[in-house]
């Protein structure tokens, strides 16, 4: 009963956001920009819970709660940082100004941006680079859960293979038919969906188990160190170097940085980012928090199972339960398309246009980024088949990886001093440091309890700055066009 | 005078990411209607700094990377475009 509802509702969801899709296919324009950007028309509720849905996906739902349950729920303190507070001030810092530049200056990738200003096809496709290595075994990873999910569900009637396909061939039909308008308008469901269901399953165990005075008291008798703020896991260091590494990592994840561009207005950047802290905390706290009381309620958590659905299944009903784990499956699927996407545009306009054909039409570079993502999904699906371990490692260090790129382009926004041959060092410096901490022994990954990818950003920076302060301008950058005549209006 | 400005908001913004762990009760273990105390406070701090947030697109939005930012009135509206016959 239970296994049939649960593919019944995920089919369901699928063919919703199918619909929708197909919906903004009807009023999508045939260009690439409308493909990859929605023609920046965003308002607030779709960039706000766009962004939303991309950045705060399967996570949320399994590894945080797991986090809770096993270490405490201090890990609500670092989402919240991280993505409550740090994430919304890069989304001005770097956000609004990629907005203004973007509109000013049509940009659709970071590369273009800083390619242009620097006046460097080389940093561009560096860029471009940089961030499909990252971004490649991130894709990658999302099909290997889904498919994994789908084996499990099912209890094996849906092997690996074909449910990571069936996943794989959803997303490419769903991202070349609908593009980013379809993607933006599925995830505003999916972030209120989200929103709704966390908090209705919250309300639901509590009423069971007595209200959270009752909860927190079985998880102090059963944990008693889990409330005190701080652990020999939970160290000050580790706290901030989590938050602060995937806070600007995120901001340079494709997928989320190219929101910057695609906001409809300054009013709409606004809104979002005045709402952006009370968005998170309001998902953040009762998620971590029912995996953290899970702990005392003596819920069954099944070897390398999740604690949120085993949570659910003892409290509440099969479909309610269903429900939950669907829309967190669908969370990974929105935003895997939003990386096959992003992934697609970076290839066709920093890498394809300027080095293969700089002469492209419109017409045919929207068709090129649709063939783009199928290529991407394929080799992605293909290798997490073959499922090598060091793209797992890849896959797992992506946020601090692209962390890296963070501070040597906020240095190129704020700084009129920074040099082509200072960001280019700057970022080639942080990724082989960050690179080796992860791959060469001898090179640790810890600093005095600080992460190598928070060192690595301080690395970055230095460089970045060092270098710019020896080296003369190139005669091909433009310094001015990122400080002078940049309005809203 | 733009500068200040630009000086103020960045102490706020690493005011606001400092504090949103209260590093001040690290150790304590105090649960205020069966939340941690932390929690709590981790909690209302996020509220405050979406009202920061909202009072800085009111007041200072476009400082640090709009030239003429600090020309937009404290209630939101642009003088620019109040004005208007400025060519645009």
């Amino acid at each position: 009963m239970t296994l049939t509802l649960q593919l019944a509702i995920i089919v369901g969801y699928l063919v919703v956001a199918l619909l929708v899709g197909l919906l903004a296919y009807r009023v999508a324009e045939r260009t690439a920009e409308d493909f990859y950007l929605a023609s920046r028309t965003f308002g607030t509720v779709v960039l706000l819970f766009t962004t939303f849905a991309t950045l705060l996906s399967a996570f949320t739902f399994f590894a945080g709660p797991n986090m809770a349950y096993q270490h405490g729920p201090e890990w609500i303190l670092v989402m919240g940082l991280m993505d409550g507070i740090i994430f919304a001030i890069l989304w001005y810092v770097i956000g609004y100004k990629q907005w203004l530049l973007g509109r000013q200056r049509d940009y659709v990738t970071l590369g273009e941006m800083l390619g242009d200003r620097f006046g460097s096809r080389g940093l561009r496709g560096l860029v471009a680079g940089v961030s499909l290595v990252w971004l490649f075994p991130y894709v990658m990873l999302q099909q290997v859960g889904a498919g994994t999910a789908l084996e499990a569900l099912t209890e094996g009637a849906v092997p690996y293979a074909l449910g990571a396909g069936l996943i794989t061939a959803f997303m490419i039909l769903y991202v070349v038919v609908a593009g980013m308008r379809g993607i933006a308008w599925t995830d505003t469901l999916q972030g209120a969906f989200m929103l709704v269901t966390t908090w209705v399953a919250l309300l639901w165990i509590l009423a069971i188990v007595d209200g959270p005075t009752a909860a927190t008291a079985a998880l102090e008798a059963e944990a008693a160190g889990h409330l005190a703020l701080g652990s020999d896991f939970y160290t000050p260091q580790w706290m901030l170097s989590t938050a602060i590494v995937i806070g600007f990592g995120v901001a340079m994840f494709p997928q989320v940085n190219q929101r910057f561009f695609a906001a409809g207005s300054r009013t709409v950047f606004k809104r979002s980012f005045a709402l952006w802290p009370i968005l998170c905390v309001l998902l953040f706290v009762p998620s971590f928090l029912l995996g953290a009381w899970a702990r005392g309620l003596d819920v069954t958590v099944p070897e390398g199972g999740n604690v949120l659905p085993a949570m659910l299944a003892e409290f509440s009903p099969a479909w309610f339960a269903a429900l939950v784990i669907a829309g967190a499956m669908a969370a990974m699927m929105s935003s895997s398309d939003s990386m096959l996407l992003s992934g697609s545009s970076y290839f066709t306009r920093d890498l394809y246009r300027p080095y293969v054909n700089a002469d492209l039409t419109e017409r045919r570079e929207d068709l090129l980024a649709r063939v783009g993502v199928v290529v991407f999904a394929t080799g992605a699906f293909l290798a997490s088949l073959w499922n090598p371990a060091t793209l797992f490692e890849l896959g797992d260090a992506a946020f601090s990886g692209f962390a890296q790129l963070a501070l040597p382009v906020i240095a190129a926004l704020y700084w009129r001093g920074t040099t082509r041959a200072g960001i280019t060092a700057g970022i080639l410096a942080s990724q082989v440091f960050y690179l080796s901490s992860l791959f060469v022994a001898v090179v640790p990954a810890t600093y005095a309890g600080w992460s190598a990818g928070l060192v690595g950003m301080g690395v970055g920076l230095l460089v970045t700055v060092g270098v710019s302060l020896v080296t003369a301008p190139a005669a091909e950058e433009r310094r001015s066009i990122y400080f002078e005549g940049l309005r809203a209006d | 005078m733009q500068r200040l400005e630009v000086w103020g908001w960045l102490v706020v913004a690493v005011v606001l990411s400092v504090l949103a762990i209260p590093w001040f009760l690290w150790g304590d273990a105090t649960t205020v209607v069966g939340l941690p105390l932390w929690l709590w406070w981790h909690v209302g701090w996020m509220v405050l700094a979406s009202v920061v947030f909202w009072v800085f697109t009111r007041r200072g939005w476009g400082i640090g990377i709009e030239p003429d930012a600090s020309r937009t009135s404290p209630d939101g509206t642009d003088p620019r475009t109040d004005a208007g016959g400025d060519g645009r």
